[in-house]
């Protein structure tokens, strides 16, 4: 996986597949409006990927809200100046890490605790295993990653045991630049 | 006030002088042609003059774009994610896996949730299913504002033949087309009524149907080139081909007489389609009826029986896709027995898009899109005919039918049932993915398992894979 150089044509893209998803051109899309990406439904997990795009308690996202949240995706920069007042960049190690922790943590009350590990972990996997099977791996991970030993895993313990580098490959521009691209994007669409 | 009536005088003059030049250069160049059958050998110097501009015209673009230092737009953007090409589930876990250096043998990491994620996220993005079904998007430009997002890019030389390009195909190119395919249809209804009341016999009707296509072709500007004449369908057999738009059975019809099988449509199409049956075998039914399969059988059965001579039946299976890729085909023509002759056709998206989007414009927005293009290319293959084997049932055949023609006319051969644009996936393909990852885990959980029973430490690296 490399980098590929960004640009408006990307946004573009991603512009015309919100409005594909978006079929009754209302601004904005729902859960069901996820449906439409028929390889989705295949995806063990695809129900928790399309409330990830959702903020807790909202039905809709709108555009700018879609492309942020495919800009966690971006690779990560490796050498990037760690400038103390600037906010991370969506695509950084720690968002990308939220991004991930906030899959399993459903209620997003800061902790993995074993039940939720066990739902997602029943989605992965379905049918295919027992009950007991699914149990001692949902042990197994706990008692790896729980460092303080409360029986839960916290976004720090998540931290130490996430990988180096997480195996996605999209470009898009950063959250920063997105909103002067998006009002000049709608100015041309209506123009 | 007399100075400004001259020109408007002129006008009028010129008008009518236009009038009489234009019918006769219909009648001329379009009607006799078709309806005998010859050609002027036009349509050769037209698609080169075409597409010797459309590459100019891209290049100008091309030239601009760069002069502002921003990439065109290109639908074949397969940048905007970089896939890894041909990975598997096993090897992206591995890969996963290997980074966090833990163990040797795979297992339950809370990162695996992660390559799930991403296939997701991937899939939202870009699916390669709704892909097929909007319209492909071209490299180069052709001069049609509708297939293409690079507008900013134009220079005032561009701008100017564009519209110069749709001043000739409104202005032109539209009110020809359309007369011709009013008059041809109308010449087509009545002379198959007439030719009905005859008594039956095959020249005649033959003679009407061929060009009633002929005209129609001739409307669309359709340049056609059938390959592999010599495996043309004879009296025995179906013929198949892949789907993309309404008018692959007038591009198959054009060359010879078939007998459709179709779904009845109301209003005009409905019209000709009852028109032709009076003249002519057809079998046209409702959607309704598709899910009871041995009726269609019964009833192809009954044609093949009582008329065995100079007709042959097309069946287009599966529903309309972009011209890209050949969806699943239904079962039912293939379960009959008969000899299957296959036919590939292609469209030359350069001059003219013949993709319907149901979705998005109806049957006469679809018509006014295509007679307003440039011209309709295809290619047809005729493939050699084919017949089941010993031991094969009819989705093998039907299998084996659709590779060929998508091995033919180079298009991508997909799994997807066509119905799947309609109806929601299957639980099925979701239990895959979850056995395939289970297996992944499973496999090294066994020796996990087997190292707690036995006393002392198990020996590391020590898997069965």
């Amino acid at each position: 996986m490399f980098l590929i150089s960004v640009s408006a044509a990307h946004l573009l893209r991603l512009y015309e597949r919100f409005q594909f998803l978006d079929k009754d051109n209302r601004g904005h899309l729902r859960p069901e409006d996820f449906e439409a990406v028929l390889e989705l439904s295949e995806n063990p997990i695809g129900d928790r990927i399309v409330e990830a795009f959702f903020k807790p308690g909202q039905e809709t996202v709108d555009f700018p809200s879609f492309v942020r949240v495919l800009a966690h995706f971006r690779p990560t920069e490796k050498n990037r100046n760690r400038d103390k007042g600037q906010p991370d960049p969506a695509n950084s190690r720690t968002r990308k890490l939220k991004f991930a922790f906030r899959l399993y943590d459903r209620d997003r009350d800061g902790k993995i605790s074993r039940a939720e590990l066990l739902q997602v972990l029943r989605e992965m996997l379905g049918m295919q295993v027992t009950e007991e099977q699914l149990q001692s791996i949902a042990e197994r991970a706990i008692q790896e990653a729980d460092l303080d030993k409360d029986g839960a895993i916290s976004f720090d313990e998540f931290r130490k045991v996430g990988p180096l580098e997480l195996g996605s490959a999209f470009i898009l521009l950063t959250v920063r630049h997105l909103n002067d691209e998006v009002s000049s994007l709608s100015y041309w669409r209506s123009g | 006030m007399a100075w400004f009536m001259l020109p408007v005088d002129l006008l009028f003059r010129y008008l009518g002088l236009h009038i009489n030049v234009w019918l006769t250069l219909l009648f001329g160049f379009l009607f006799l042609p078709h309806i005998l059958g010859v050609s002027f050998g036009i349509h050769q110097y037209y698609t080169r003059t075409l597409l010797s501009i459309f590459k100019w015209a891209t290049l100008q673009m091309e030239l601009s774009a760069k002069e502002k230092n921003q990439q065109l737009y290109k639908h074949y953007t397969r940048g905007i994610i970089a896939k890894t090409p041909g990975s598997t589930l096993q090897q992206e876990f591995e890969d996963l896996q290997q980074s966090t250096l833990l163990s040797l043998e795979p297992r339950f990491e809370l990162s695996d949730v992660f390559f799930f994620c991403r296939k997701a996220l991937e899939s939202i993005v870009d699916d390669d299913v709704t892909k097929c079904f909007s319209a492909q998007e071209l490299e180069s430009w052709n001069l049609l504002k509708r297939s293409n997002r690079n507008f900013r890019y134009l220079s005032l030389k561009l701008l100017a033949l564009w519209v110069l390009g749709v001043l000739i195909r409104y202005g032109v190119l539209l009110p020809f087309r359309v007369t011709v395919a009013v008059t041809g249809i109308s010449l087509f209804i009545v002379l198959s009524t007439m030719v009905g009341f005859l008594p039956k016999t095959n020249y005649l009707s033959d003679k009407v149907h061929w060009m009633g296509y002929r005209l129609c072709v001739g409307s669309l500007t359709g340049i056609i080139t059938y390959h592999n004449r010599e495996n043309k369908p004879k009296n025995d057999g179906i013929c198949v081909a892949n789907h993309t738009t309404p008018i692959d059975g007038i591009i198959l019809a054009n060359d010879l007489c078939y007998s459709l099988v179709g779904q009845l449509h109301g209003g005009l199409l409905g019209m000709i389609q009852r028109a032709m049956v009076t003249s002519s075998s057809h079998i046209w039914f409702e959607r309704a009826e598709v899910k009871d399969r041995h009726l269609v059988c019964f009833k192809r059965e009954g044609m093949r029986n009582t008329f065995l001579t100079n007709l042959q039946i097309i069946s287009f299976t599966g529903s309309c896709v972009n011209n890209t890729s050949v969806m699943m085909f239904r079962k039912g023509s293939f379960e009959i027995g008969c000899t299957i002759y296959p036919a590939a056709i292609k469209y030359d998206p350069h001059f003219g898009d013949a993709f319907w989007d149901s979705s998005k414009f109806g049957l006469v927005g679809y018509l006014v899109r295509m007679m307003s293009s440039w011209a309709i290319v295809c290619s047809v293959w005729y493939l050699p005919p084919m017949r089941r084997k010993e031991g094969e049932d009819a989705v093998q055949f039907a299998n084996r039918v659709k590779a060929a023609i998508a091995a033919q006319a180079g298009l991508v051969d997909l799994i997807w049932d066509a119905g799947l644009k309609r109806t929601k996936v299957k639980d099925a393909f979701k239990e895959e993915e979850q056995q395939l990852y289970s297996k992944i885990l499973m496999g090294g959980h066994e020796d996990q398992n087997r190292c707690k029973h036995t006393e002392g430490g198990c020996p590391e690296g020590d898997k069965d894979k």
